[in-house]
C-alpha cells in the first residue's frame, strides 16, 4: 500500500478554527449603546462594518481557519493567524467609526463577545505556531516588541478612538498615566527593597543550615497571608504610628496608601528571592567550590566569581516570579489606596463599567506578561552552561 | 521546629474555632483598635457562616479545577494528545502571569456578580498550577518504569491508573495545594464583587476606617489560609511521603 | 622537600589522622593507599591546610605552612581531584588561567602557559580552548583538571583520587601521561588512591595507611619483599607478589652477556612483561635490545626467576 497522505489533518488547529467560524457567524461583533448607561443592542460583523471591511475580515479569518487546519508550516501559520489577528482588529475599529454619528461623544461601542472569542482563537492559533517555531530568546523579546509596539502605534494613531475603551481612556488619560507610572513604581521599588535584603539573606541561609528551617518557614507563613489580609493587620501599625509621630505622617506614612502596600510587597517579594537563592547555591557543583578552595580563592572571591554567577539563572527566576507576582499584587492595592491600574478595576467593578475594568485589566496583563517574557529571556541568554 | 508544629497547628485551630463560634468574647482584645465606640467585632453579618462561605466557595472551586485539569493533564500527555501539549505548556507559563484580580475583574462582565464570577475565576485560575503540575508528574515518569508496566502485559489505562498516577500524585497534590492557598487570596476579593465571604469583613473595616474589622477579617483568612496549606502538606506526606523524588 | 611532623586530626572522640610523620623528598612521586576511612584523604587536605591540623605541622621547604593565611598558600600547590571540579561556566581555558590570574599574572604569560599546558595534555588549542567542559568527554575533563592544578608552576602537587572517575582503558593511559608529566615539570607529586596497582605503578615511594595511621612508607619494592604489617602484606596481596616484584623491575638488570634466537625485548620492558613473553613464545631465552636498537645481551626464564624470589 503506497497511499502517502498529504493532507494531514490537524486536530488543534481544527478545533481553533471551528471556534473561530462560530464566533464570527453566530456571535455579535460588536454591542452599540446610546450612551454609557442604557443596554446596547448586539450587531454581528455584516451589520456593524460596511461591506468591503467586512468581506475582508471574513477572507482573513477563513484563510487562516484553512491554514490552521491543513498546513503545518509554523510560519504560514503565524503569519495568517497574524495577518488575521489584525484585520480583525481593524474591522472592530472601523465598526466603531462606522457606528458612531458625526461628531457625537457621547455613543458607546463596545467589541461583542464574538470579537473576543474570534480574537483569542486568532490568537491562539498564533501563540500555538509561535510555540512550534521554538523560538530563541532574542526572537522571544523581538516578537514581543513587535506585538506591543505596533499595538501601541494603532492606539496612539486614533485607530481605536470610537471603541468605548478608548472613550474611556481619553476621559481618564491624565489620571491612566499617573495610575500606570504609579503601579510600575510600586511594583519595581518593592521588588529592588526586597532584593537587596533577600540575597544576602539566602546567603546566610545557604551557609548556616540551622537558620534556613526557621526563615523558609517564617517567609512561607507570611506568603500564605492572602493581600488583602496583610494589607489590612499592617493598617493598624502604620496608623497608630502616623497618630504618634507627626514626622511620620509628614513623610507620606500613614493607614492607607502606599506605606503598607509597599510593606506588603516588600515581605511578599522575599520568599521566592530568598528560597530560590538558597536552592540556586545548593545546585551550585560542590567539586567546583572545593575546587575554587583548593586552588586560594578566599570564600568571598569563591561567593562572587563561582557560587552567584553559577546560581544566578535560579535567582533570577525567583526575581520573574516576584515581578509576575507583584504586578498582580499592586492592582489588589487599589482598594487600600495605594494606586496603579487597580483603581481602575474597581471604579469599573463598582460602576459596572466593563470599558473601565478593561482599562485597568488589559495594561496589568500586558504588564506582566512582558516581564515574564523579558525576563525569562534573560535568564535563557545569560545560561552558558546550557549544552 | 518539626515537633512543636503539630502542637502549634492544633493550637490555631482551636484558636480560629474559638474566635469564629463565640466572637463576642475577643471583643475586649479589639476593643482599643476601634474609634468613637464603634463595634468591636464585626456585626454585619455572622463571622462563623461568612468563613464557610468563603471557604465553600475555594473548595467548590477546588475540586471542579482539580477534576478538569488532572483530566486535561492526562490527555495532554497521552499519544494522541501529543499536537496539544505544547500549546498547554506555553498557556501554562502565559496563564499565571495574569493577575487573579484581572481574571476576576473580566469575569464580572461575563456573568455578572455575586458568586458566579468569583468561581469562575478561581476555577479558572486554579486550573493552571494543578494542570501544569499533572504534567510535569506525568511526564517525569521513568520510561524504563513504563515499558517494564507494559512489558508485564498492562493495559495503557491500567498503567495509568497504578503505575503513572500514583508516581505523579505527590506533585499534582502539591499543585492543588498552591491552587488552594491562592484561591483563599482570591475570594477575598471576590467580596468586591458581591460574593459571600470574609473579604466583606475587611472591606467594610476599609470602608469605616475600623482597623478592628480588618484585623478580624485579615487574621481569619490568614489562619484559613495557613491550616489549609499545613493540611495539604501533612495529607502529602502521610500518604505518598516515599513516592517523593527529591 | 615536605615534612610532615606528628599530624594528627580528630574530630570529636574519632581520630581520623592519628600522629603521621613522613618526609617527602622534592621531585619525587609519593603515593599514599589505603580503603576508604583510612584517613588518606584528610592526610593530603591537610598539607594545604583545606583541613587544619588538630596538632602537628607541615613543613614546606624549611617553612611551616600554618605560617601563612590558607589560601595564599594554596596558590602555591596544585590540587586536582576526583570530580575535577572545573567551573561550568568558564572555558576551558578561563579555567586553567584561574590561578595565574589570582596571582595577577601578565595577560600574554596566561595565555602562553594556557597553550603551553594544552599542547602537554594533548588538548589542541585552537580546538579546545574556548570549549565549555560540558562539550568535553570525561577523559578530556580529567585532563583539563590536572592542567589547572599546573598553571601557576607550583613545586608541590596534591592529587585525590584523580584517575577514580575513569574507565579502565582511559585510566592507564591517563596513568602514563601523569608520568610524562611529573618527568617534564619535575614537581613533586602526592597522590592518594585505594587501587594499590595504580600505586605500585606511579610511586617512587608509597605510604600505606589503615585507621589514622602510616604502617610502612618505603619504596615499592621493600613493601613487596619486606611488609612491616600483615596489613600491607595483605594490600599488597601476598598471592601474586612476585610478580609484582618483577614489573618493578627492568630487564637491563636481569639482561646477561650472549644471544638468543627470536625477536629480542627491549630492555627497558618489566621482568614480568618479559616473563609473559617467553611463556607465550615457549622458549627458554631471547635477545635484548637497548633504546637505540642495539643488541645489549640476552635474558633466560631462570635469571628472571631469580628476581622474583623472596629476599
Amino acid at each position: 500500500m503506497n497511499v502517502s497522505r498529504r493532507t494531514k489533518f490537524d486536530r488543534l488547529g481544527a478545533l481553533l478554527a471551528l471556534f473561530a467560524l462560530i464566533a464570527l457567524v453566530f456571535m455579535p461583533f460588536v454591542v452599540a449603546k446610546a450612551n454609557r448607561i442604557v443596554p446596547g443592542t448586539s450587531l454581528g460583523l455584516l451589520a456593524a462594518v460596511p461591506l468591503p471591511t467586512a468581506i475582508g475580515a471574513i477572507a482573513a479569518v477563513l484563510v487562516a481557519a484553512c491554514i490552521a487546519v491543513f498546513v503545518a508550516s509554523p510560519g504560514l501559520r503565524l503569519a495568517s493567524a497574524t495577518l488575521a489577528v489584525v484585520i480583525v482588529s481593524l474591522a472592530v475599529a472601523a465598526a466603531g467609526s462606522a457606528l458612531t454619528p458625526l461628531g457625537n461623544k457621547v455613543v458607546r461601542i463596545a467589541p461583542g463577545s464574538g470579537f473576543w472569542l474570534l480574537l483569542c482563537s486568532l490568537g491562539l492559533m498564533a501563540t500555538d505556531a509561535i510555540t512550534r517555531l521554538r523560538p530563541g530568546p532574542l526572537l522571544r523579546v523581538v516578537l514581543l516588541l513587535a506585538f506591543v509596539g505596533i499595538a501601541l502605534a494603532a492606539f496612539a494613531h486614533g485607530t481605536f478612538d470610537h471603541l468605548s475603551v478608548m472613550r474611556e481612556y481619553a476621559v481618564n488619560a491624565t489620571r491612566f498615566s499617573h495610575e500606570i507610572a504609579q503601579h510600575l513604581w510600586l511594583a519595581l521599588g518593592s521588588l529592588g527593597t526586597a532584593v537587596v535584603v533577600a540575597l544576602p539573606l539566602g546567603v546566610l541561609c545557604h551557609r548556616v543550615p540551622r537558620l534556613r528551617g526557621a526563615v523558609l518557614g517564617t517567609l512561607n507563613l507570611i506568603q500564605t497571608i492572602p493581600a488583602i489580609a496583610l494589607f489590612g493587620i499592617l493598617m493598624a501599625p502604620l496608623a497608630a504610628l502616623a497618630a504618634a509621630y507627626p514626622l511620620a505622617a509628614a513623610l507620606g506614612i500613614r493607614g492607607i496608601g502606599t506605606a503598607p502596600a509597599i510593606i506588603a510587597l516588600f515581605l511578599y517579594s522575599l520568599l521566592p528571592v530568598v528560597a530560590n537563592t538558597v536552592l540556586g547555591l545548593r545546585r551550585v557543583s560542590p567539586a567546583a567550590v572545593e575546587a575554587a578552595r583548593g586552588m586560594g580563592m578566599t570564600p568571598a572571591q569563591i561567593l562572587k566569581s563561582i557560587e552567584l554567577p553559577l546560581a544566578l539563572p535560579v535567582i533570577l527566576t525567583g526575581i520573574r516570579i516576584v515581578l509576575v507576582q507583584n504586578i498582580g499584587l499592586v492592582a489588589i492595592a487599589a482598594l487600600i489606596g495605594a494606586g496603579g491600574l487597580g483603581t481602575f478595576i474597581f471604579q469599573g467593578i463598582g460602576q459596572t463599567a466593563i470599558d473601565l475594568v478593561l482599562l485597568g485589566a488589559v495594561p496589568t496583563v500586558t504588564l506582566a506578561f512582558s516581564a515574564a517574557v523579558l525576563l525569562d529571556a534573560l535568564i535563557e541568554a545569560m545560561d552558558r552552561t546550557r549544552p | 521546629m518539626a515537633r512543636v508544629a503539630p502542637y502549634l497547628r492544633i493550637a490555631a485551630l482551636a484558636l480560629l474555632l474559638a474566635f469564629l463560634l463565640q466572637p463576642q468574647r475577643f471583643a475586649p482584645l479589639f476593643a482599643p483598635l476601634t474609634q468613637y465606640g464603634a463595634p468591636a467585632i464585626y456585626d454585619q453579618g455572622n463571622l462563623l457562616e461568612l468563613t464557610l462561605a468563603h471557604l465553600g466557595t475555594v473548595l467548590l472551586a477546588a475540586v471542579a479545577s482539580t477534576i478538569v485539569a488532572v483530566a486535561l493533564g492526562i490527555g495532554v500527555t497521552r499519544q494522541s494528545g501529543t499536537e496539544f501539549l505544547p500549546l498547554s505548556r506555553t498557556l501554562v507559563n502565559v496563564g499565571q502571569t495574569f493577575p487573579p484580580v484581572a481574571v476576576l475583574a473580566l469575569a464580572v462582565p461575563l456573568v455578572g456578580f455575586g458568586e458566579k464570577p468569583t468561581l469562575i475565576a478561581l476555577f479558572a485560575y486554579g486550573l493552571l498550577p494543578i494542570f501544569e503540575n499533572t504534567i510535569v508528574g506525568l511526564k517525569s515518569c521513568p520510561s524504563a518504569l513504563l515499558e517494564a508496566a507494559s512489558g508485564m502485559g498492562l493495559s495503557n489505562w491500567q498503567r495509568l491508573r497504578s503505575v503513572e498516577l500514583p508516581l505523579a500524585m505527590p506533585m499534582i497534590l502539591e499543585g492543588v495545594r498552591l491552587s488552594l492557598v491562592i484561591n483563599v487570596g482570591t475570594a477575598t476579593i471576590g467580596s468586591t464583587v458581591a460574593a459571600k465571604g470574609l473579604g466583606e469583613v475587611i472591606i467594610a473595616g476599609l470602608l469605616s476606617n475600623n482597623t478592628a474589622f480588618i484585623l478580624q477579617g485579615g487574621l481569619v483568612t490568614g489562619l484559613m489560609a495557613i491550616l489549609l496549606y499545613d493540611a495539604m502538606a501533612v495529607l502529602e506526606r502521610r500518604h505518598f511521603g516515599a513516592l517523593r523524588v527529591d | 622537600m615536605i615534612s610532615i611532623e606528628n599530624l594528627s586530626k580528630q574530630y570529636g572522640t574519632a581520630r581520623v589522622v592519628d600522629d603521621v610523620s613522613m618526609t617527602i623528598d622534592p621531585h619525587t612521586m609519593t603515593v599514599i593507599v589505603g580503603t576508604s576511612g583510612s584517613g588518606k584523604s584528610t592526610l593530603l587536605r591537610m598539607i594545604n591546610r583545606l583541613v587544619e591540623p588538630t596538632s602537628g605541622r607541615v613543613l614546606i621547604d624549611g617553612a611551616d605552612t600554618a605560617g601563612e593565611p590558607a589560601h595564599l598558600l594554596r596558590r602555591r600547590i596544585g590540587y586536582a581531584i576526583q570530580s575535577h571540579g572545573l567551573f561550568p561556566h568558564r572555558t576551558v581555558a578561563e579555567n586553567i588561567a584561574t590561578v595565574p590570574e589570582l596571582l595577577r599574572w601578565e595577560r600574554a604569560r596566561i595565555r602562553g602557559r594556557v597553550e603551553e599546558l594544552l599542547t602537554v595534555f594533548q588538548l589542541d588549542p585552537a580546538t579546545y580552548a574556548d570549549k565549555f567542559p560540558h562539550q568535553l568527554s570525561g577523559g578530556q575533563q580529567q585532563r583539563v583538571g590536572v592542567a589547572r592544578a599546573l598553571a601557576a608552576e607550583p613545586n608541590v602537587l596534591l592529587m585525590d583520587e584523580p584517575f577514580g572517575a575513569l574507565d579502565p582503558i582511559i585510566r592507564g593511559k591517563a596513568q602514563e601521561d601523569l608520568l610524562d608529566i611529573h618527568r617534564r615539570y619535575g614537581t613533586t607529586v602526592i597522590l592518594v588512591t585505594h587501587d594499590m596497582d595504580e600505586a605500585f605503578r606511579l610511586g617512587d615511594r608509597i605510604a600505606v595507611m589503615s585507621a589514622g595511621k602510616v604502617l610502612q612508607y618505603d619504596r615499592p619494592a621493600v613493601l613487596l619483599t619486606q611488609p612491616a604489617d600483615p596489613f600491607v602484606a595483605r594490600m599488597t596481596g601476598s598471592a601474586d607478589r612476585a610478580l609484582k616484584l618483577l614489573s618493578l623491575t627492568t630487564v637491563s638488570e636481569a639482561t646477561k652477556p650472549g644471544t638468543a634466537p627470536g625477536p629480542p625485548i627491549p630492555e627497558s620492558a618489566s621482568l614480568r612483561d618479559a616473563l609473559s613473553e617467553l611463556m607465550w613464545r615457549g622458549t627458554e631465552s631471547a635477545g635484548v635490545i637497548d633504546a637505540s636498537g642495539q643488541p645489549a645481551g640476552c635474558v633466560t626464564i631462570e635469571a628472571i626467576l631469580a628476581h622474583g624470589r623472596a629476599h
